[in-house]
């Protein structure tokens, strides 16, 4: 399973990735996109939308299922990708590189407390 | 602990994402679900099904308690091989399963039934005969079984994978089954399946079943999983028991009327309770008209005859769109607009008459 080491993740199975302007990149797992299978269907959140630690911010779904997308951290969107919209099997393709919206957050420090990579491996191999 | 079929070790070996099914351990795909479902309508994928249970039936009586125990009337069985699409009803209407019934010739019957239902079925079947005194025997065929290889190259290649079929099979009007017999291994090859694409569903014994499947693999079957296996038969127009209809509702709200057979003063469990109680619901298709959302089972439909419920909804890959069954208000009509509450929203949907998609074309 690709977990890259750069990033930071959830045991909710998003991949977050701390980008030099201070936002916070946000997609799904590689091992997330491979248990939902082919997605179809995306919604992302609205750009300035306030969102809590936790709360449902975007949702994916396969043929087979619905699933939301938490947001990992407080914070504001900052942005949406309309392209996996448009074309939601990116995500299949490449989970890191088809990011689903960006995130400022209320207070960066509270990045330090998601997953490292070694920490996500773990949280798979328990499910 | 999920039970397996005799393909188990199969699947995993091509990489399968397993999920329980029915009780059974069984591949959702080998990769993509929507190029397994491609491949079916453009050219010939296959389908372990070899956790639904063959169950013969056979006696002197087998006929009698067949037309007794079965909605559909198998007096329309009048040529062996000849297959027929029925529920099994209990007395009070509601549906216990559906099933397919094949004639072998003779006092010889053989019931394909669903794996999550098999064994209360076995166990109704054999109560109903000990009531009615019936002349038959019931063999649960553990020996067997089934693979269904479907798609508008299917017959070909099942030909190619296993010589000296065609001549057995080539003249077989859907629905109906021939048996071919190679190095004394039985095939049970019926034109049946679960797709809306023509093809074959061969019962043989479970000790060749891995040799056919890689014979199938060469001949350019795709291997295809249960995820496929439901988008295709969603967009068939096709129900899934436990999902569109179970033993809470009527087959005349399951848009299985034309399945229950009362042309004939036959008595046949549920027909009072069938005849008592007219539908004042009706299974209808749904093709959402607006992007936002994908129609899923137990969204709440609005109607302006009141309110509905979807059975199954899914993404359709045919069409691109999504679809759905749903369970509406008697008077709901091809043509009528409707609103699906999806998640926070309320989305419109056009209502169809099933199927929406049959031998690769659409049709709503």
């Amino acid at each position: 399973m690709n977990i890259p080491a750069n990033l930071r993740y959830t045991s909710s199975h998003e991949w977050i990735r701390k980008e030099l302007d201070g936002t916070l990149t946000i997609g799904i797992t590689d091992h997330a996109q491979a248990a939902l299978g082919d997605l179809v269907f995306i919604e992302l959140p609205k750009v300035g939308r306030k969102l809590g630690a936790g709360e449902a911010a975007a949702v994916v779904e396969s043929v087979k299922a619905a699933s939301d997308v938490y947001a990992p951290v407080a914070g504001t969107v900052a942005a949406a990708n309309a392209d996996v919209q448009k074309s939601p099997e990116t995500v299949n393709a490449d989970a890191y590189a088809a990011w689903l919206y960006r995130l400022t957050p209320d207070d960066i420090a509270t990045v330090d407390g998601l997953l490292d990579a070694r920490g996500y491996q773990a949280v798979i191999a328990e499910s | 602990m999920s039970k397996t079929t005799p393909l188990n070790a199969t699947h995993r070996a091509l990489g399968a994402r397993m999920v329980d099914f029915g009780g059974y351990d069984m591949p959702v795909n080998y990769g993509s679900q929507i190029d397994e479902h491609h491949a079916v309508r453009d050219d010939a994928g296959m389908f372990d099904v070899s956790h639904m249970r063959v169950v013969d039936l056979d006696g002197e009586g087998a006929r009698d308690f067949l037309a007794h125990a079965l909605a559909n009337d198998v007096a329309r069985l009048g040529t062996p091989g000849k297959a027929l699409y029925s529920c099994l009803l209990r007395e009070d209407g509601g549906v216990l399963d559906d099933l397919i019934a094949y004639w072998r010739g003779g006092d010889r019957f053989r019931l394909v039934v669903n794996a999550g239902t098999a064994d209360k079925d076995i166990a109704w079947l054999r109560t109903l005969a000990d009531r009615t005194g019936a002349r038959v025997d019931l063999a649960p065929r553990a020996d067997l079984a089934l693979v269904a290889v479907q798609g508008p190259n299917a017959r070909a290649k099942l030909w190619r994978a296993l010589p000296g079929s065609e001549a057995a099979t080539a003249s077989l009007a859907p629905f109906n089954a021939a048996t071919f017999t190679r190095d004394r291994v039985e095939y049970f090859i019926a034109r049946t399946g679960y797709t809306g694409e023509d093809g074959f569903e061969i019962a043989l014994p479970a000790t060749h079943v891995e040799a056919l499947w890689t014979a199938l693999i060469e001949a350019g079957v795709k291997p295809c999983g249960l995820g496929a296996r439901d988008t295709l038969r969603l967009e068939a127009g096709m129900n899934l028991y436990g999902q569109d209809m179970d033993e809470a509702v009527s087959p005349l709200e399951s848009g299985l009327g034309w399945t229950v057979d009362r042309r004939a003063p036959r008595d046949f469990v549920g027909r009072a309770a069938l005849e008592r109680a007219p539908a004042a619901r009706t299974l209808v298709g749904l093709v959402l008209e607006d992007g936002g959302g994908i129609l899923r089972a137990h969204q709440r439909v609005s109607t302006p005859k009141g309110d509905g419920e979807i059975t199954s909804g899914t993404f359709s890959p045919t069409m691109q769109r999504s679809i759905a069954l749903a369970r509406v208000p008697v008077g709901v009509a091809p043509g009528d607009r409707v609103m699906v509450a999806v998640r926070d929203k309320t989305l419109a949907a056009r209502v169809v008459k099933p199927p929406f998609v049959r031998n690769g074309k659409v049709l709503v």
